[in-house]
């Protein structure tokens, strides 16, 4: 395949990482599943930097997101899929 | 691919291999910086370690500090020292603990002297031992004799896709052979701490591991933070970096040790590992020059350092390796990178071939190449403190 947009690093996630620059809102992009290597299209609803997360389902307020299959931090703000998943809208469980 | 099997080191009067083979003058506490210097100034091919301590320090403080400078100076990259303190009492105790490896060192005490006579006398002594160490030979040793330890900086969410697991490979690839490697940062667990104490060889260690990090939460974060420190752990270049919370900053710290290899213990700051060969923990903090710092004065000899928005660090005593798999970094900080593993978010390079470049890399550089770092004359030498002196 070409290279993909964004990679998924585990099947559990519901995020992924961009790994192109450039990104704007409105484009599709394509995911490369590094577990499954299935790929997944999503279209952006936000301008999305290199190594940023775009969200792959709709996350309400107390969802948790999760990457590497495990719980990285909790939803503050609803996002949408397609979403820029960042510290706008996420907070870690911990301190 | 170089040859897998062995790297050409400096065999010590201990035993030990090292990778570099410097005379270095090491000043006991801060009021001896400047004789250091100009020691080092005086004579070829000497590295002065300034540091910012050692007066009035008690308790553990003063275990640590004694511990990290003696086990600087027993470092197998060392092949000799110079000790400068500003009383002869503390000095003596630096150089009878260095003198344990069977390696040259001498003492030097300012009080009573001053400090003119004693920067001619350990000048005449250095031009001495780094005529002696210039005559020093490598030769091939068993690449299973090489201590590396790990630590990222600066990390990103590349940090976790491709430079971290290309260090776990290398990890997972050179475990099997006897190398004894490192990784440390115990606040920077945070998050994924119950699974990276699944990875210790026994539930004891496990169990060693998780009260070490429930120490550094409950003595250091716990009674000091005055937020929820979203703005130091993640940093704000993590955050640029596309890092939101310190639980996603550890999951990807983790891919530095693998997907197989077990640790064997829990190292204090410092200390030099005594449970055989393996991989080892080390309670240190995540800031980078601290932290290889530490690691240097355990004993390790050269240094896989991970970065993703492109932290610059050097060490003086071990050759600090940069790899990173951000295509940004590695395009407008080209000279601070000695490894490229961007090709992976692209798709172009495999882990597995990631982690043999990186094994070539380490090899090159312990044989005697300098890395960026190295070339860059970054030389960051920072004591751990643990609280205010008395």
């Amino acid at each position: 395949m070409s290279q993909p947009d964004f990679l998924i690093h585990e099947d559990a996630d519901n995020v992924g990482v961009m790994v192109v620059e450039g990104v704007t809102a409105g484009q599709t992009v394509v995911g490369l599943n590094m577990e499954s290597q299935q790929t997944v299209e999503v279209r952006a609803l936000n301008d999305i930097p290199l190594g940023h997360k775009i969200a792959l389902i709709d996350f309400s307020e107390g969802d948790q997101v999760i990457k590497y299959a495990g719980k990285i931090g909790k939803i503050v703000e609803a996002v949408q899929k397609g979403g820029h998943v960042h510290v706008q809208n996420c907070k870690t469980n911990r301190w | 691919m170089s040859n897998y099997k062995t790297v050409l080191g400096y065999r010590r009067e201990n035993g030990r291999v090292g990778v570099r083979n410097h005379v270095i003058i090491l000043p006991l506490d801060d009021l001896s910086n400047a004789a250091a210097e100009k020691v080092a100034n005086n004579t070829a091919g000497c590295i002065a370690l300034p540091h910012h301590y050692g007066r009035l320090q008690f308790g553990a403080d003063l275990d640590l500090h004694f511990r990290t400078l003696i086990g600087t100076g027993s470092n197998p990259n060392v092949a000799a020292v110079i000790v400068i303190g500003i009383e002869a009492g503390w000095t003596q105790k630096v150089v009878e603990g260095i003198a344990r490896t069977g390696k040259p060192v001498e003492g030097y005490g300012i009080a009573h002297n001053g400090e003119i006579k004693i920067v001619a006398e350990a000048s005449r002594k250095a031009k001495e031992l780094v005529q002696w160490a210039s005559e020093l030979q490598r030769e091939p040793c068993d690449i299973g004799e090489l201590w590396i330890s790990t630590k990222c900086g600066e990390s990103d969410t590349t940090s976790g896709l491709a430079a971290n697991p290309t260090v776990g490979n290398l990890i997972d690839k050179l475990d099997p052979l006897g190398v004894t490697t490192c990784f440390a940062e115990t606040s920077e667990l945070t998050g994924c701490e119950e699974i990276c104490a699944t990875r210790a060889v026994t539930p004891e260690i496990g169990k060693k591991f998780l009260d070490t990090w429930q120490a550094y939460m409950d003595e250091v974060i716990e009674p000091h933070k005055t937020s929820d420190l979203s703005d130091s752990q993640p940093t704000k270049g993590n955050i640029a970096g596309g890092l939101t919370t310190i639980e996603e900053k550890a999951f990807g710290n983790l891919q530095k040790i693998g997907k197989k290899t077990q640790f064997v213990d829990v190292l204090e700051p410092a200390e030099e590992p005594s449970s055989g060969k393996g991989l080892y923990f080390m309670d240190t903090s995540s800031a980078a020059a601290e932290c290889v710092t530490l690691q240097a004065a355990a004993g390790f000899v050269v240094h896989l350092f991970p970065t993703g928005q492109g932290n610059i660090i050097g060490n003086p005593i071990e050759p600090v390796i940069k790899l990173s798999g951000n295509p940004k970094t590695v395009r407008t900080m080209e000279e601070h990178m000695d490894v490229d593993v961007s090709g992976i978010l692209r798709g172009e390079m495999t882990l597995d071939q990631a982690g043999d470049a990186l094994i070539d890399m380490t090899i090159r550089t312990c044989n005697g190449r300098l890395s960026a770092a190295e070339a860059l004359k970054h030389r960051e030498f920072v004591m751990t403190k643990l609280y205010r002196s008395a």
